[in-house]
């Protein structure tokens, strides 16, 4: 679940996590909900939802560089309703906020942009496909070809992303449980992107290939409230099956859920307690410990992978902070990913 | 010897020679009046032993100190320590009171002596015109102030500048009397420029300035 | 041996207190002037620097649009362009009575606001939807609170004692709505990290000027011309203060001189002497400043108000009337006032350390016909150095440079003018004794010199300052009459009732004029731009300073603007040139009006040119013309009808009255300064004539002997004080007019922006004059009374003493 950072309180420092990670697990008052067999129509869907409280729109990729390193990429836009409504001008109820960021085996680069919508300056257009804040871009075709663009002061990157597969949907055809009491969001994915371009890094140019995957998902109380945070996985095993794991961690327990998906994009949804993850070993990172090594078991599938950290460092130092990195693993299988960890 | 002048010549900017090659010596415990004509230069005289102005040649010893390698502070140390002065003027300072006047160079110099002091009060008769300023006081009271801040301090040398020239002739007569009783019983030494030969007649020794030398 | 003697010295101010309280007045006085004005500077500056910082400017490059506003689409463009700017939207908002600044800002983007903060920390801080969306919130200072309490167009208020006065800061969301200005944007603010590979902003935004904060209009800068002001009058005030100083001090030395000389054939080391004075000299500066600097205190505090009332209403100032203690502030004024009492008595001190033990009486007076000559060269030489100044320099500091070179020039001259025409005097005189009397007034002189030049100044300054007060009083309320023709003043609620309103008195009235404006940026700064419709008031009334030829007729149909004063002198505007208003807005301009209101600049165009320029401008105020006596009814049924508080009907004359009473306030403090400069000079000639009276008795005494009576000696005392004042008076009148023209042609144009007709007024001088001769003769018939009273011995002695 790419369950992300939110502004619900963007001029409040965040004291407390007692209301959940950055305020997801607050109440939904006003905004529509989730339901099942909700018939997903694109490309309208591929745009936003304001009646929503969050979604966003969320890319990943691991790439190497022509000088034979590992890179990994973040682009991430995330809207956020203030009110389930949108409207022209500065007093649109819809804030936009970017994440991007570029992660060497030494660096970890990030930047960060905000906006509100109805004036221009961020947004989602479905038709065509347009993905924005500032000169931030993700544009063209998800189901196609994209074009990515994003800066921060001392790096960027300008990536094509060519789809090569369909698109996938997590739990019930799309409807993704996130607690026992049900709490769910719309979750799709793109994760078969080919990508090739150039990476900006402050000291040169690197052109890049690699692999890409996009999540979707918008919902208006994804979280329980006792949910504090969570550990989410997207591997892209060298068979070329892919698998989307994630754990919440609550107060009264953990919730777990996974997709499987085979090299073909037939879909198999794991219910809560068949995927087992332990952490292997933490790091210090910006203050607190993170778990940086993971030990990641399907007993089912004969699954049973060691997850490694690419860049330990590869913190998001920004408004709302997090663990997002690109990860190699070994064991049962082989292959690379994006690791995503809150609430540490 | 105390006071030692020896060929000492001065002269004003622009004028003709005011003492020419002038010598005298005084004692300890001598009188000395020194007359002359007005201009003669007896008073320039005066104001070189106390140090009060400088000499164009030769030189003055006091207490065994010559006075021209001497500067203002160490001039100064000699007034305030070794030699006090009476002017025709009085000179009193007029925002003390007489008490205050009467002390003030003993004080300066470091060696009051209360008892001393009351002493010469009384016998100055002033003791009750203390706390009176100067000018409440008649000429011949002033004086008698000036006297007793003089005396205060037990000067070695006193040097007097017609000390009653300001006085008619009864407050002369007493300021005189006193002045030189005190001087007998102090025992210091006395050089006393005046144009009256009837004052110089009552001291040892005499000597005439005329033309800028002593005759 | 030091205790004697400081006792002997100190015993010279118990038997001469009033000495003492004298040199302790002037040090207090000079100390106290000084440091009220720079009390009151610090704490504006203060403010505007605790106002600035609250406010984030100052800081940060900036984007502006000289031709008018920036879009929400230049924003948006710059913003895809990755351009990390934050919109800012800014523009006065009246409430009730009381016009303030609303600061619209992008909550989202503008750099972190303490208020912000402040807010955030609270007990019950805001959900942002309720700051970013309608109604959104106003945040201000707790006194403010209560007007939008009571206004009901307002959205909620948030208090915070982290905002300036005067100002409500809000997101730019509500901050349109309530000016009325949607999609547009006042500046944009550069913020400090921007991304890599940005693209030049000449080819993003071409029309928009980048503007580093050191060029920014500031508060500080406007306000600087303000402040000049103040210290230039303080250093006068210290500089007059010091004259008292020197005169007593001279005059405590010259009756110290004798103890002085006794003292030292006392055997007291001048060396001692030389530092014991000091210290009491610097003992009596401390205690004098100190005082000063008390009254200061007090006196600031008691101006600040006033001085507060006048920035906010002129420009706009965030300033309270709150005066803080600062301890820099007590170091500056005593270092001051120390350095000034030793310069003030260097010379006597000096003098001192140089007075041979022997000295003859009579005792050389200060200066001669030959250093009066020098001076008298170098004076002049100052006099040229300012108008090459003036020339060569621009701004405000040129004029002050220019004004301060005339002045001390011209003071520095007066010794050698006095003493030539007393020669051509002396030379008609027939009689011995008025030959005397030429020649002993001319051997004064030096004597009398300083505390005349003191005179000089503070007459001059009286003079010129006063002039230009009269002359912007006189201009000020012929303007007010031209520009106030208006019997009533409306302010309606809103549109809708303003609507109302106006149907209401069509049929009742002869005219109901719209005020209508909005406000631009325009290079110069701020512009306010006024619709007008077409009325026989404003052909008639209008104060026009220059036109072009059917100035109305261009304006009311074709498309011309009117613009005022200070905008034209800015930006060199004239008649016949044309200006952008908005980069679609290229308009003639057919005429200049005066403008004294406010310093920003202002423009005129016909309604519907206003309309086609900012579509959609509130017009919720009106002046109204009907017959006088009907208007109090009329006034009485307005807010009765339609429901409106006193303060939204407004008689002419108590606008009138307002404005006369900002006026006012805003000279309130100069003429303050003012008065105590007269005053502090005349203290200056007293104690000089003081001074000059322990050298007095051997002039006077040989013409005594020679047959004058003690009573023409004392009648000749007082006409010589009299005359001398009376020729510093006649040589004051040319500087002080001279001063005058600088201030209204140089001094305001730059300080204000506008430049004031000069009118004369003699009755004033004629006032002056007597004043000064009042005072002369007070101050010497002291001297007199003294010469009068003198027992023919105390002449006698004179003689006595002379050896």
């Amino acid at each position: 679940m790419n369950a992300k950072a939110f502004i619900l309180f963007l001029l409040l420092p965040v004291t407390s996590w007692a209301q959940g990670y950055a305020g997801l697990g607050s109440s939904a008052a006003g905004f529509d909900r989730p339901v099942t067999g909700y018939e997903f129509q694109f490309p309208r869907d591929h745009g936003p939802h304001p009646a929503y409280r969050i979604e966003w729109w969320y890319l990943t990729a691991n790439l190497t560089g022509a000088d034979g390193l590992e890179y990994g990429i973040q682009w991430t836009l995330f809207r956020s309703a203030l009110k389930p409504f949108e409207s022209d001008g500065w007093q649109s109820p819809q804030i936009w906020m970017g994440h991007a960021a570029l992660t060497t085996p030494e660096t970890h680069h990030f930047a960060e942009r905000l906006s509100r919508g109805g004036i221009g300056q961020a947004g989602v257009t479905a038709q065509p496909f347009n993905a924005w804040i500032d000169e931030w871009k993700m544009q063209g075709d998800i189901a196609d070809t994209l074009s990515l663009t994003a800066n921060g002061q001392t790096f960027g990157y300008d990536l094509t992303l060519q789809a090569q597969g369909p698109l996938v949907f997590h739990g019930d055809a799309g409807y993704s449980v996130k607690s026992a009491d049900g709490q769910a969001s719309y979750y799709y994915s793109q994760p078969f992107y080919s990508v090739d371009g150039t990476l900006h890094l402050p000291d040169r140019e690197v052109a890049v290939t690699g692999q890409g995957w996009l999540d979707r998902e918008w919902s208006s109380q994804p979280l329980a409230e006792d949910q504090s945070g969570w550990d989410w996985f997207s591997l892209s095993f060298d068979s070329g099956d892919k698998l989307m794991a994630f754990r919440l961690r609550g107060a009264r327990g953990d919730f777990t859920a996974a997709t499987w998906i085979s090299a073909d994009g037939q879909t198999e949804s794991l219910p809560d307690g068949t995927l087992i993850l332990t952490p292997l070993e933490t790091e210090h990172v910006a203050q607190r410990d993170v778990p940086v090594e993971w030990n990641v078991q399907l007993p089912d599938r004969g699954i049973d992978l060691d997850v490694a950290a690419l860049n330990s460092e590869a913190w998001m130092g920004t408004r709302f902070e997090y663990w997002e990195g690109p990860i190699t693993f070994t064991g049962s299988h082989t292959g690379r990913g994006y690791l995503e960890m809150t609430g540490y | 010897m105390l006071l030692s002048i020896d060929h000492v010549r001065k002269s004003y900017p622009g004028g003709r020679p005011v003492l020419n090659d002038v010598s005298l010596t005084l004692d300890q415990g001598q009188t000395l009046a020194l007359t002359g004509e007005s201009g003669s230069g007896k008073s320039t005289l005066l104001h070189l032993t106390a140090a009060l102005d400088g000499f164009d040649a030769g030189e003055i010893t006091l207490d065994g100190r010559p006075l021209s390698p001497l500067d203002d502070t160490g001039r100064s140390a000699l007034r305030r320590d070794c030699l006090a002065l009476i002017f025709q003027q009085f000179n009193l300072i007029p925002s003390l009171t007489v008490a205050q006047n009467l002390s003030i160079h003993a004080r300066l110099a470091n060696r009051s002596d209360p008892g001393w002091l009351t002493h010469l009060t009384e016998r100055l008769g002033l003791t009750d015109l203390q706390d009176r300023y100067p000018e409440s006081l008649s000429g011949g009271q002033q004086q008698r102030v000036a006297i007793g801040r003089a005396m205060a301090m037990r000067p070695k040398l006193l040097l007097a500048d017609e000390p009653t020239g300001n006085l008619d002739e009864t407050a002369s007569a007493v300021v005189l009397d006193l002045m030189l009783s005190l001087v007998v019983d102090t025992g210091a030494a006395l050089l006393l420029v005046t144009h009256s030969h009837e004052i110089a007649a009552r001291l040892d020794r005499h000597a005439h300035l005329s033309g800028g030398q002593i005759v | 041996m030091t205790g004697p003697a400081i006792q002997a010295l100190l015993s010279h101010w118990r038997t001469h207190p009033l000495q003492l309280v004298t040199l302790l007045t002037g040090i207090a006085l000079a100390t106290c002037l000084w440091s009220a004005v720079q009390a009151i500077n610090a704490e504006a500056r203060a403010s505007y620097a605790r106002a600035s910082a609250q406010l984030a400017t100052g800081q940060l490059d900036e984007l502006r649009n000289p031709g008018g506003y920036i879009t929400l689409e230049q924003y948006a463009e710059l913003r895809l362009a990755g351009w990390q700017v934050a919109a800012v939207l800014e523009g006065p908002l009246r409430v009730g009575n009381r016009r303030v600044r609303l600061m619209g800002v992008d909550m989202l983007a503008y750099p972190a606001l303490p208020a912000i903060t402040e807010i955030e920390q609270g007990t019950s801080p805001p959900d942002p939807s309720e700051v970013l969306t309608a109604p959104g919130r106003l945040l201000m200072s707790p006194d403010l609170v209560h007007l939008f309490l009571s206004a009901d167009r307002f959205p909620p208020v948030i208090e915070s004692t982290a905002l300036p006065p005067d100002l409500v800061l809000t997101d730019i969301g509500v901050a349109e709505r309530l000016l009325n200005r949607s999609g547009q944007i006042s500046r944009l603010v550069i913020l400090p990290q921007q991304p890599r590979a940005l693209p030049p902003l000449a080819s993003i935004a071409p029309g928009l000027q980048r503007i580093a904060p050191s060029a920014q209009m500031d508060t500080a800068q406007l306000t600087d011309s303000f402040h000049l002001n103040l210290t230039a009058f303080g250093l006068l005030s210290f500089a007059v203060g010091l004259f008292i100083v020197h005169g007593t001090v001279g005059l405590a030395f010259a009756q110290r001189r004798g103890m002085i000389r006794t003292l030292r054939a006392l055997g007291l080391p001048l060396r001692r002497l030389v530092w014991l004075i000091l210290g009491e000299l610097l003992s009596i500066a401390l205690i004098g400043g100190l005082l000063g600097l008390a009254l200061g205190y007090i006196l600031a505090a008691a101006l600040l108000p006033d001085v507060a009332a006048t920035l906010r209403g002129l420009y706009g100032a965030p300033i309270d009337g709150q005066m803080s203690l600062r301890p820099q502030w007590i170091a500056a004024g005593l270092a001051m006032t120390l350095f000034g009492t030793l310069a003030a008595s260097g010379h006597a001190l000096w003098r001192l350390s140089r007075m041979p033990i022997l000295a003859g009486p009579g005792l050389q007076a200060w200066g001669s016909q030959n250093s009066a000559r020098l001076t008298g060269v170098i004076g002049l030489g100052l006099i040229a150095a300012g108008i090459v100044l003036s020339f060569s320099a621009k701004g405000l500091l040129a004029g002050f440079g220019l004004l301060a070179g005339l002045l001390t020039g011209a003071a520095l001259t007066l010794p050698f003018l006095l003493s030539t025409i007393l020669n051509l005097f002396a030379r008609q005189a027939r009689s011995p004794v008025s030959q005397w009397i030429w020649a002993d007034m001319r051997a004064q002189l030096p004597g009398l010199s300083l505390a005349l030049m003191a005179l000089l100044l503070a007459l001059a300054t009286n003079i010129g300052v006063g002039t230009m007060v009269s002359s912007f009083r006189l201009t000020f309320t012929g303007w007010l009459d031209q520009r106030l023709t208006s019997e009533l003043y409306v302010t309606a609620k809103d549109d809708a009732q303003a609507a109302q309103i106006t149907a209401w008195l069509s049929p009742q009235v002869s005219a109901v004029l719209p005020i209508r404006s909005t406000e631009l940026a325009h290079e110069t700064g701020p512009l306010f731009l006024y619709g007008i419709i077409d009325d026989d008031t404003y052909r008639q009334h209008w104060p026009l300073i220059a036109q072009g030829p059917d100035v109305w007729n261009h304006v009311l149909q074709r498309g011309a603007v009117l613009i005022n004063e200070q905008l034209a002198r800015r930006a060199d505007l004239w008649p016949g040139d044309t200006m952008t208003i908005t980069p679609g807005h290229t308009l003639p301009i057919a005429g200049v009006y005066s403008d004294y209101g406010n310093p920003t600049g202002q423009a005129i165009v016909a309604m519907p040119m206003l309309e086609e320029i900012t579509p959609g401008t509130a017009t919720r105020r009106f002046g109204i013309r009907i017959t006088p006596e009907r208007a109090s009814d009329l006034a009485q049924s307005l807010r009765d009808q339609f429901d409106l508080p006193p303060a939204a009907v407004v008689h002419q004359a108590a606008m009138k009255a307002q404005s006369l009473a900002i006026f006012e306030k805003t000279f309130v403090v100069t003429s303050a300064l003012n008065v105590l400069t007269l005053g502090v000079a005349g203290f200056a000639i007293l104690t000089s004539l003081l001074t000059l009276w322990t050298q007095r008795l051997p002039q006077v005494a040989p013409v005594w002997a020679l047959g004058l009576t003690r009573a023409q000696l004392a009648r000749f005392e007082l006409v010589r004080s009299v005359l001398l004042a009376a020729l510093t008076a006649c040589l004051a009148l040319p500087l002080g007019l001279v001063l005058a023209w600088v201030l209204l042609t140089v001094v305001n144009v730059q300080a204000f922006g506008w430049r004031l007709p000069m009118h004369l007024f003699p009755g004033d001088w004629l006032v002056l004059l007597l004043l000064t001769l009042l005072a002369a003769f007070l101050a010497a018939s002291l001297p007199a009374w003294r010469l009068l009273r003198l027992p023919p011995a105390a002449l006698l002695r004179v003689f006595a003493d002379e050896r």
